[in-house]
């Protein structure tokens, strides 16, 4: 038997995606060296968006990017085989400021395999990092820098994001009991 | 879609769908290929052994530079330098490698089965690179991926392959990876080397070479295993290539977007002229690059499917 609360609907996940954008515009002076990629295969969607909404704010086109980390995994010892999705960086990172785009922030561990993965695409001036939401139990010292809301769990339960692009019915963030 | 298999032995026990897992997950390894940094992590700390005891050097340095771009450990090992010379067991030979904590041994043997047998007694991942004329899965693999990247599709595309199918493993891995994936396969050759026992498989089988590629949108050519044929099943190589080469009279009849595909080495004026093997359409060269993609997926994933199953969450 699994219980499921609604954390976040349609209208509230557009409402966070906005305000994270401000933050992002209000935190980078320099437009121009913003790119934004997203974290496959969750944070491709969420990235697509807050890239679209960023680029009414600015006036232009916003580089945007899709980043895969399994290969990057430190559990694959685990003997877990992800499923690899395709890594598209169609720009350099070099000197940029990239903001990494994630659904769920949970133990850090995916984020510190995309940093890692991003050096191999070249020396991006910083990274930052945005979420949907931030769920805690962090294992690594690693912290969002825009978060669209902080959703205390236990270790046991799941968050599921769901989104019209993924095929879903319409946008919604749940908390699964099991 | 998952792969939960510890070995990759052979495609006849695979399912499409996990024939398509690896060549999805190659797609996303040919990408590693193309940027200015190469090699990936995800074998970090991982022995991966080349145990050949037939003699290769296409395919071993390409599970070689592939377990590189993992970042694993690798050992190469031939027959020739080896204690097999003075003796020694092939099961004891593996189980050596096992004791020094190979996690993947990559065998190529000319007996039939010879990595099935490892695989029953080795907890090591097994990857079959060749085994007599049995099967040689990657190199299906990389073809299918070949043809999935040129033409977008696999399913309903007629797939000729031409020359020595019955002494080849290319052959019999190819035949049984694209009949999963829903093309149809014609093989042609001489008789001798091309019996009707294959229709068995699902192949249409045929000896007028004519015939065989003027439908074809893939036309696969092997070459003849000189080293695997007992006695000689053909008059001579310049009877074999008036009857069944690819030259440019040929070329005129098929297909004008058919490519020309090729495992390597090639025969060049026996099985293919030469011209052809160098012309727009074919392919030859991009199956070389694209069989490290689909040797680092194997590899990537044969390490995974040693264990419980569990999709690593944020």
């Amino acid at each position: 038997m699994s219980e499921t609360t609604l954390i976040l609907n349609g209208s509230a996940i557009q409402r966070a995606l906005t305000r994270i954008a401000h933050e992002i515009a209000e935190r980078n002076d320099t437009s121009t060296a913003v790119v934004i990629i997203g974290i496959q295969s969750g944070g491709v969607t969420l990235a697509q968006r807050l890239a679209a909404i960023l680029a009414g704010i600015w006036g232009h086109a916003v580089p945007l990017g899709s980043l895969d980390v399994s290969m990057h995994r430190d559990d694959l010892h685990q003997h877990i085989t992800p499923k690899v999705h395709p890594t598209a960086i169609p720009f350099d990172v070099t000197g940029k400021t990239v903001v990494l785009v994630d659904d769920v922030l949970f133990r850090g561990r995916t984020v510190r395999a995309a940093m890692d993965a991003l050096n191999d695409f070249g020396r991006p001036q910083r990274i930052q990092l945005a979420v949907l939401i931030d769920r805690g139990h962090r294992e690594l010292p690693i912290k969002a820098d825009f978060v669209g809301k902080n959703v205390p769990t236990a270790v046991a339960e799941n968050i599921r994001v769901k989104l019209t692009e993924a095929g879903g019915e319409e946008d919604s963030v749940q908390l699964e009991r099991t | 879609m998952s792969w939960k298999r510890k070995d990759l032995l052979d495609i006849e026990s695979l399912t499409p769908e996990e024939i398509i897992t690896v060549l999805d997950t190659a797609r996303a390894f040919k990408a590693v290929g193309e940027r200015a940094i190469k090699k990936v992590p995800a074998l970090r700390g991982k022995t991966v052994v080349n145990l050949f005891i037939e003699p290769s050097t296409r395919t071993r340095i390409s599970f070689e530079l592939a377990a590189q771009r993992l970042t694993a450990d690798v050992i190469n090992f031939t027959a020739e330098a080896s204690s097999l010379k003075k003796g020694e067991t092939l099961k004891d030979t593996a189980r050596n490698l096992e004791a020094l904590n190979a996690d993947i041994i990559i065998i190529r043997h000319s007996a039939t089965g010879a990595p099935h047998f490892l695989s029953r007694f080795l907890k090591s991942s097994v990857v079959n690179a060749g085994d007599g004329a049995h099967e040689h899965p990657t190199q299906a693999l990389l073809d299918t991926f070949t043809i999935l990247e040129k033409k977008g599709k696999i399913a309903g595309l007629n797939v000729t392959i031409l020359g020595d199918i019955l002494y080849s493993r290319v052959a019999r891995s190819n035949i049984w990876a694209l009949l999963k994936l829903g093309a149809r396969v014609t093989l042609c050759g001489p008789s001798t080397l091309v019996p009707k026992v294959f229709e068995q498989m699902g192949c249409r089988v045929t000896y007028n070479v004519e015939e065989a590629i003027a439908d074809a949108d893939i036309i696969n050519l092997l070459r003849i295993q000189h080293e695997r044929q007992r006695k000689s099943m053909f008059p001579s190589l310049g009877e074999y290539s008036s009857l069944f080469g690819l030259n440019k009279k040929r070329l005129a009849l098929t297909k004008p977007d058919a490519l020309i595909m090729h495992p390597g080495p090639i025969n060049r004026g026996v099985e293919i002229d030469s011209e052809i093997a160098d012309c727009g359409r074919s392919v030859i060269l991009e199956q070389v690059t694209n069989g490290l993609a689909v040797r680092m997926a194997v590899l990537f994933l044969v390490n995974g499917g040693k264990g419980p199953q569990e999709v690593g969450v944020a």
